[in-house]
């Protein structure tokens, strides 16, 4: 519209001066009434435009004024176009963490008879210490993709660690409720699973994840997820993953040593309370999964079932709201394992038949103060057959070494307490009986601090 | 038998195809986007409301059922101005719709077409929930109704060009009943010019602005941060050389505070709706701001 403007004001100043010359008194009140009609017509089109340009003016001033607050709150030598340059940064939060831990037991000898530990399976540090620290970042890295990155820093005994828990890609424009994702990232499979440990409700992990996942399943691969059109939100998934961490040991084909399936069913029953179901799957081809003491190779398949239920009066959770979450694994394994106490090497044929599973409910009972309860349980049922001693004196021997003979089952019970000053501070108190063991209870306590800085986190479900 | 069956197929046929000429789907995160979207389409659209006015729509989770609806919708009506922060964007990623991503024509944002008050000077979470472009409860304010169903109404008829004509009549049919109201509400609310209030939370701002109400002090220590003792005994304080004539709630803040402070000065604690279907009054956008004002008028004595 604008260039029609200009188009007929200069067709206008070019006529304007041929005309005065040549017109005759007549034709000079035809051009007059002409340019009356023509000037009433864009009249009111340059009225609209003014206003089009003063809001424009407006809005320009309330960004220099934005501009202005920006600059100053930066240290001096930045300008208006340095502020720009930043907005493309991608949202930064960093999650501090730290707790003190007591053990009534030594926690250098914490084991899951039965079950053969591995990834970052174990107790937390005793004492005080930073449990890990997490710095994510992310932002849509054009029209067609997002991108995820978590690393975390954790202190080790030969230094500080830089891990990359995550980085992934997400694909934007699917259609038909289609997702990708791609790179490193937490396996779809559980309820627990894909969540970071720092919006997990208790300061440890349930003994189930501890004892199938170690700890948390996160690899390199590729998933996809299709959302059903439905209003009872189903959706199913796959993943093909590398197979770099436990349950996997080394990954040796290249279409991935674990593959995963799982779905997920979830609605609202009225308006105080929503759930979500699942069932996953996991299959892994395991090579050489070794933790030190033993090494597996074989097959490994885990199956799980987890369900969450939430409740908040009126579906408003600020003054008080119940979450009641469980979980349960079931997992075969079978193939070699060879047993090592450092100098002597035995081999054995193990099956595995195992179960775990665990159940919590949390209730916030005032705004910011919450408070939770936890029973973990595992049973292991191992067939172990040694068949080359390789140096140990007897068979009872390799097997004690191995950690897997069952006829424990492991179990504990966790109280919680938490404040949350506000969506991004919490400090939590924990206490665990641990009956991991089978001679004698671990009493755990845990003091706990988790902040989050920088951009504003996602509320899960 | 066969009959059934037949009923069944054509049921499940329409499941899957969705129809080429279904109505249009509408998710709004908040009641009053859906109240407005009522209005501008009639009962032509589909419309789910994400939160209901006992809900504080911050505080929301990334439910399944969230998910599963803007998986379906063609077009997305929400506030904006980071009140969704944490769980719409969540959500949008999960439902795996390009139809409604952020920055297509089905993502529609209300604030985005209205001035916003208390844009704040810095940003530091040590001054509570700041949003970093202004205060986003934008739908206490009739005239900011009329700017973003100006808005929505064009958005309308832009995704779904076979109702256009009709959008653009509801919206003019809307314009003049909702300008007559606007009339109404501003003679009957003259006598609450500089009436003195007291907020539990600062989300009654655009209100503030509108009839010209004088907010003394917040409950709340900080936006978002629930009321302390400490400071609660500071408003009382406060109340007994400055008097207010309401202490003013939204249905989902604690009434626990408000009580309190009623009872200690007298001042009459008043629930006012946030939203439509914040009380049994408000049951679309015009009861909603006749109830708004009836409920100031009762107190303002």
């Amino acid at each position: 519209m604008y260039k029609e403007i200009v188009a007929t004001a200069a067709w206008l100043s070019l006529c304007a001066p041929l005309s005065t010359a040549a017109a005759s008194g007549e034709q000079l009140s035809d051009i007059r009434q002409q340019m009356e009609a023509l000037k009433h017509a864009y009249d009111a089109q340059i009225k609209a435009l003014e206003e089009r340009l003063q809001n424009a003016e407006t809005l320009a001033e309330e960004n220099r004024a934005g501009l202005a607050d920006a600059s100053q709150a930066q240290p001096a030598g930045s300008d208006a176009s340095q502020a720009r340059i930043n907005a493309f940064n991608p949202a930064l939060s960093v999650i501090l963490q730290g707790s003190v831990n007591g053990y009534s037991r030594d926690p250098d000898a914490y084991a899951l008879p039965g079950f053969q530990l591995g990834g970052e399976a174990g107790l937390a540090k005793e004492g005080m210490t930073l449990d890990e620290s997490e710095i994510t970042a992310s932002a849509n890295v054009d029209q067609l993709f997002y991108a995820q990155s978590t690393f975390s820093l954790s202190d080790t005994p030969d230094g500080t660690e830089i891990s990359i828990e995550e980085a992934y890609v997400d694909p934007l424009a699917l259609p038909a409720g289609l997702g990708v994702r791609f790179g490193r990232f937490y396996s779809g499979i559980g309820y627990l699973n894909s969540t970071h440990s720092h919006v997990w409700d208790f300061h440890d992990e349930p003994l189930a994840y501890r004892a199938f996942l170690g700890r948390q399943y996160g690899d390199d691969g590729i998933r996809v997820t299709w959302t059903l059109p439905t209003d009872l939100y189903v959706m199913l998934g796959g993943e093909t993953l590398a197979g770099n961490n436990f349950p996997a040991g080394e990954p040796e084909s290249i279409k991935g040593d674990v593959q995963t399936l799982f779905m997920k069913l979830g609605g609202d029953i009225g308006i105080s309370s929503a759930w979500q179901g699942g069932l996953s799957m996991l299959t892994a081809d395991v090579h050489n999964r070794d933790n030190g003491a033993t090494a597996f190779s074989g097959d490994s398949d885990l199956y799980i079932a987890d369900f969450v239920y939430k409740w908040a009066p009126n579906g408003n959770p600020y003054q008080t709201n119940f979450k009641f979450q469980t979980e349960f694994f079931y997992r075969k394994e079978k193939g070699d394992t060879a047993v090592s106490d450092g100098i002597d090497t035995a081999l054995m044929n193990y099956r595995g038949d195992q179960t775990g599973w665990y159940a919590q409910a949390i209730y916030q009972f005032i705004p910011r103060w919450r408070a939770g309860v936890r029973y973990d349980r595992l049973s292991a049922d191992n067939d172990l057959n040694v068949v080359d001693l390789g140096g140990f004196a007897d068979a009872g021997t390799v097997i004690a070494e191995s950690g897997l003979a069952d006829g424990h089952d492991p179990q504990r019970w966790s109280l919680m307490f938490d404040w949350n000053p506000s969506e991004f501070s919490r400090i939590r108190a924990q206490y665990n009986r641990d009956e991991s063991r089978p001679d004698a209870t671990d009493n755990q306590w845990t003091l706990q601090y988790i902040m989050s800085l920088g951009s504003h986190g996602a509320h899960l479900f | 038998m066969n009959k059934l069956f037949t009923h069944w197929l054509l049921c499940a046929l329409l499941l899957t195809t969705g129809g080429a000429n279904a109505a249009l789907r509408i998710f709004a995160c908040e009641p009053e986007w859906g109240a407005l979207a009522k209005e501008l389409t009639g009962d032509s659209a589909t419309i789910y409301i994400a939160t209901t006015a006992q809900q504080d729509p911050h505080h929301i989770q990334a439910r399944p059922s969230l998910i599963a609806q803007a998986r379906r919708a063609d077009l997305v009506v929400c506030t904006g101005a980071e009140l969704e922060v944490g769980w719409l964007p969540l959500v949008l990623r999960r439902a795996g719709n390009p139809r409604v991503q952020v920055g297509t024509s089905g993502y529609f944002s209300a604030t985005d077409y209205v001035h916003l008050l208390e844009k704040p000077q810095r940003l530091d979470r040590a001054e509570g929930d700041v949003h970093a472009q202004g205060n986003p409860h934008i739908q206490l304010d009739p005239h900011n109704i009329l700017r973003v169903a100006d808005a929505l109404g064009q958005r309308l008829a832009e995704l779904d060009p076979a109702h256009a004509a009709s959008y653009r009549q509801h919206l003019q049919d809307f314009t003049v009943r909702w300008q007559a109201a606007m009339q109404r509400w501003q003679q009957q609310a003259a006598p609450l010019k500089d009436m003195p209030i007291v907020v539990y939370h600062s989300g009654w701002t655009y209100m503030n602005h509108w009839l010209g109400l004088r907010q003394l002090a917040q409950l709340e220590p900080l936006p978002g941060v629930p009321p302390t003792s400490g400071h609660l005994a500071g408003v009382l304080e406060a109340m007994k050389s400055q008097p207010a004539r309401a202490i003013i709630r939204a249905p989902y803040q604690d009434e626990r505070p408000v009580q309190w402070l009623h009872e200690h000065t007298g001042i009459p604690a008043l629930t006012l709706p946030s939203t439509v279907g914040g009380n049994e009054q408000a049951v679309d956008l015009f009861s909603f701001f006749e109830s708004i004002v009836q409920l100031l008028l009762g107190v303002n004595s």
